[in-house]
């Protein structure tokens, strides 16, 4: 007999997401439903305001990836204005982009992902000097003592016979589908502790540039962080030399207990390679060595990948009105010339009109509308996007690092390439797209000091910075690869205001319901199939939909800006 | 029955040492601005108080706020979210999902009826029937009145819970709320800014485990320690202010010499926040420390209040000397040249409006 069940709210993720699976017989996922139940309606906010401040307001979509609407919304507000900003600027938007994939991986992973794979109450019965010889194997990391693990368990014992268990409350400890030793459970929860230390370092990096984080600031035309070897107001040799600590620090940190960790635990888990999904991957690609209209340039390089067909990679061009296009035939949302048809972002609309059932709700009406996400597509195919595309993309093109990294793990786990599309082959792709990206991070700061150096110190271009030297109309598209995937702004600007303003996010993507024609995006497809132990307790399914590392906030802040009549409430 | 640790029993379990938790103690009493004649009187709570629980809520909002808060930088950071408190509820960090973790929500509420803090991230969509956030069916203002019915009081993060931010920027589709104007019988705390510094938000938690009591609030119900004072009046670049010494364009020479930003649209001079003093990220920088103005995240309507390049602070109540004064007077008529008639008027109106958030800010 067929059961439904729902997870909502999905914890661990940024934003609100509900999902709704039906059951086999078997207990096995026939139907997978995935719904953002929340909508702020940034598009029709942003209507009328200066384009110089739209970096400002996109940013606030999103507070985990904190730096990637800023970074896409500057980049497309000077496409439109035809800015190309100094090599200084370039380089720390680079190194502030690498910093921020590098973090926000390394947080997904510990504190988003991992109580997917590690069972705390189980490291309550580990034996430390086992704990600590496993960590002495695996990782020249030397908090691995004997004594490290032996005092790590009894805090945690105290822990949890103070009967307040906090974060870890009523989880599903003990679950079947828990397969690590207590002993790495031991280890692992010894890294969820250190991480959650470790990771408000890196973002060090932003304030130094930006001057806090989260949210650092950006600036059109360039950035705002002067630079002068003889201020102590600006970016001199002291700043550069706490850079470069936090960059030493964060790669012996991915190296030492990120990457051993991951593949650790993935030892464990090779057999479970259920999640895979739709098999099309996507990204925009990122990291401009020249100039961000010069994709050739681009460390992370753009393309798709249909079928898991790695033998092509065909090419991207989202200024192209026939390539992405977003349909919202179960979204919450009208078009004013029919809702069958989707339509590229420079034409988009977004006219909210909610459907569904009034809270409080028991089911969602999944023929109908059912999500505030649209449904977006790449020649009209579904797609996938985040760190396997981008993965599976370099391995495809021979990047030699990736190259070597897959196959090393790969070979570690003694798996063929096919486990990649898996649900545990995104979660490595993301342990190693961080450890290139902390590479990044050091590339960048060697880009930059050589530049400081040859006497370029410019971090600004000026040209286009007075509204007077605009043209009344341009249109713009602004792109980067967020830590969750390919990011589009797409922007039109008349007589010196934003006209209208539309931006398909990564979970959007790939949380997205299902298309006019019935196909399931990228969540609802890897959900099929996945056999549960317990429908109670959804461990497999926040296992799989956590891999994506979902943020739903963003998703569902789909911006444009046309006619939208919207009556202010009233509110005593 | 349960057994409630005191907070000293935790430290101590969790191989904190004595000397550090008294640190952590005399950290914090500078944080909240207290004597160090207080020093002993935190301790003194904080080993004899078991852990309070604590109900996180999110609504509409972007989650900037948790992450702020896990950036926390004072001697015990892992701690604070384990064991300062007892996190029993929060989207971001629960390993429990869906009906568990609505469960344990129900749970804390009935067992600790006024007895745990709720803290609330994001605001409320009130315009139809609250469509517009939903969490495991219900209205978030369903979600958020029943769970603030049993706390002991609330604490609303950031822009969003205290003011409504950006999601309520005109024309505020969703009809977005702040908490203050929904719970009304219990006490509410406003600590905003987009995000708020994390040693702010930690600091206000600590501030009511150590005394059982908010902290003093001004009229917007914001704790007088941390939103006191403008950021204008700590800045480090106010020597530049007070000799007219402005950056005209990012990057020029000014710039380079760390320049008032002013010219550049810098809110400073009508902001209370914390960035000039605590500064943020463990004391690395703050945002005009790095080059940008102010954009003032942590007053009330501050998107309205733009264009955040163009619009120029109103500094004519700045007044502590005649020198200031006219150098605001200067420098709003140097904006107003270089303007389009229309951003003229718009400039003029924002700057009444904006004196007027600011009057009834003042106590
Ligand atoms: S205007 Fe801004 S930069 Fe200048 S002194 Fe005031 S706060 Fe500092």
């Amino acid at each position: 007999m067929a059961k439904r069940i729902v997870v909502d709210p999905v914890s661990r993720i940024e934003g609100h997401l509900r999902i709704e699976a039906v059951l086999d017989g078997n207990n096995t996922i026939k139907e997978a439903y995935s719904s953002g139940t929340m909508w702020r309606g940034l598009e029709i906010i942003l209507k009328g305001r200066d384009p110089r401040d739209a970096w400002a307001f996109t940013q606030r979509i999103c507070g985990v990836c904190t730096t990637v609407h800023a970074l896409a919304s500057i980049r497309c507000v000077e496409d439109a204005l035809g800015v190309e900003v100094p090599p200084n600027a370039r380089i720390i938007r680079n190194l502030m982009n690498a910093t921020q994939q590098t973090q926000d991986h390394l947080v997904h992973f510990y504190h988003l992902h991992a109580l997917d794979w590690v069972d705390v109450v189980s490291a309550l019965s580990a034996d430390p000097a086992e704990a600590s010889r496993i960590a002495q194997s695996i990782s020249p990391w030397p908090k691995s003592s004997v004594g490290y693990f032996k005092d790590l368990k009894a805090r945690l014992q105290a822990f949890v016979d103070s009967g307040q268990l906090g974060i870890f409350s009523n989880a599903y400890w003990g679950h079947k589908g828990y397969l690590l030793p207590p002993e790495v459970n031991l280890i692992a929860v010894a890294h969820y502790l250190e991480a959650l230390d470790f990771q408000k370092e890196i973002v060090k990096i932003h304030t130094v540039f930006g001057g806090k984080n989260p949210h650092p600031n950006y600036l059109v035309g360039g950035m705002a962080s002067a630079i002068n070897l003889n201020s102590d107001r600006a970016i001199n040799i002291e700043r550069l030399n706490l850079v470069k600590k936090i960059i030493d620090d964060t790669i012996t940190f991915i190296d030492q207990v990120y990457i051993p960790d991951l593949i650790a635990i993935a030892g464990y888990y090779k057999g479970w390679l259920y999640g895979g999904g739709l098999g099309n991957y996507l990204a925009y690609g990122d990291f401009p060595e020249k100039s961000v209209n010069d994709p050739n340039s681009f460390l992370w390089p753009r393309g798709a990948i249909l079928n898991k067909d790695l033998n092509t990679i065909y090419d991207v061009d989202p200024k192209d009105m026939s390539q992405v296009k977003e349909e919202i035939a179960h979204s919450w949302y009208t078009y004013s010339n029919g809702n069958g048809k989707g339509l590229h972002p420079w034409e988009g609309e977004t006219n909210p009109q909610y459907t569904g059932p009034q809270p409080p709700y028991k089911y969602l009406d999944v023929d109908k509308k059912y999500s505030w996400l649209k449904t977006p597509r790449w020649k009209d195919n579904p797609m996938e996007v985040g760190p396997l595309s981008r993965v599976l993309i370099q391995y495809a093109k021979g990047d030699p690092m990736i190259v070597d990294t897959v196959n090393y793990v790969l070979k570690t786990l003694n798996v063929g390439p096919e486990a990649l599309f898996s649900t545990l082959g995104r979660t490595a792709a993301r342990g190693i797209e961080c450890k290139q990206t902390a590479g990044f991070m050091l590339h960048f700061y060697n880009q930059l000091m050589e530049n400081i150096k040859s006497g370029d110190v410019r971090t600004f271009n000026d040209r286009m910075w007075d509204p007077e030297r605009w043209p009344s109309e341009c249109q713009g598209f602004g792109f980067t690869e967020a830590p969750r995937g390919a990011l589009g702004h797409w922007i039109h600007i008349k007589d010196q205001k934003i006209a209208d303003y539309q931006i398909v996010v990564p979970s959007t993507w790939n949380a997205s319901p299902r298309d006019g024609k019935g196909r399931s995006g990228a969540y609802e497809s890897a959900l099929k199939g996945t056999p549960m132990d317990d429908p109670n307790m959804p461990l497999e399914i926040l296992r799989t939909i956590h891999s994506f590392d979902p943020c739903l906030a963003c998703a569902s802040h789909i911006m444009d800006m046309n006619g939208n009549e919207i009556t202010t409430v009233k509110i005593s | 029955m349960e057994k409630k640790e005191t907070f000293a029993e935790v430290f101590e379990a969790r191989g904190v040492k004595r000397r550090d938790f008294l640190k952590f103690c005399s950290l914090m009493s500078v944080y909240l601005g207290l004597a160090p004649t207080m020093v002993p009187r935190i301790v003194s709570a904080m080993e004899k108080k078991p852990r309070i629980p604590v109900i996180w809520l999110h609504g509409l909002e972007c989650t900037c706020c948790s992450e702020s808060f896990i950036r926390s930088s004072h001697p015990i950071v892992a701690d604070i979210v384990l064991n300062m408190i007892s996190l029993d509820y929060d989207d971001t960090l629960s390993a429990a999902a869906g009906f568990q973790l609505e469960e344990i929500r129900k749970k804390i509420m009935k067992e600790y009826k006024g007895k745990f803090i709720l803290a609330v991230e994001g605001n409320v969509p009130l315009k139809d029937n609250g469509v517009y956030c939903t969490i495991n069916g219900e209205s978030f203002l369903d979600v958020l009145k029943e769970t603030a019915a049993d706390a002991m009081a609330v604490i609303a993060w950031g822009s969003c819970a205290s003011f409504g931010c950006v999601q309520s920027a005109r024309p505020n589709p969703t009809g977005a709320t702040p908490v203050h104007k929904i719970i009304k019988n219990k006490p509410v705390v406003n600590v905003p800014g987009c995000p708020p510094i994390a040693e702010v938000m930690t600091g206000v938690i600590t501030h009511f485990l150590t005394f059982g009591k908010l902290p003093d609030l001004d009229r917007l119900k914001r704790p007088k320690t941390f939103y006191g004072v403008r950021i204008h009046d700590k800045c480090e670049r106010r020597p530049y202010f007070d000799a007219g010494m402005f950056v005209e364009s990012f990057d020029d020479d000014g710039a380079r010499k760390g320049w008032c930003l002013y010219k550049m649209g810098c809110k400073g001079p009508t902001t209370y926040n914390a960035c000039s003093s605590i500064k943020w990220n463990e004391g690395v920088s703050f945002p005009i420390g790095s080059g940008h103005p102010c954009l003032g995240c942590s007053e009330p309507d501050f998107w309205d209040n733009g264009p955040f390049y163009t619009r120029r602070a109103d500094v004519s109540f700045v007044g502590v000397n005649s020198n200031a004064d006219k150098i605001g007077v200067v420098a709003v008529g140097a904006a107003a040249a270089g303007m389009a008639a229309h951003a003229i008027g718009t400039a003029i109106k924002k700057g009444t409006s904006e004196s007027k958030t600011v009057e009834t800010e003042e106590d």
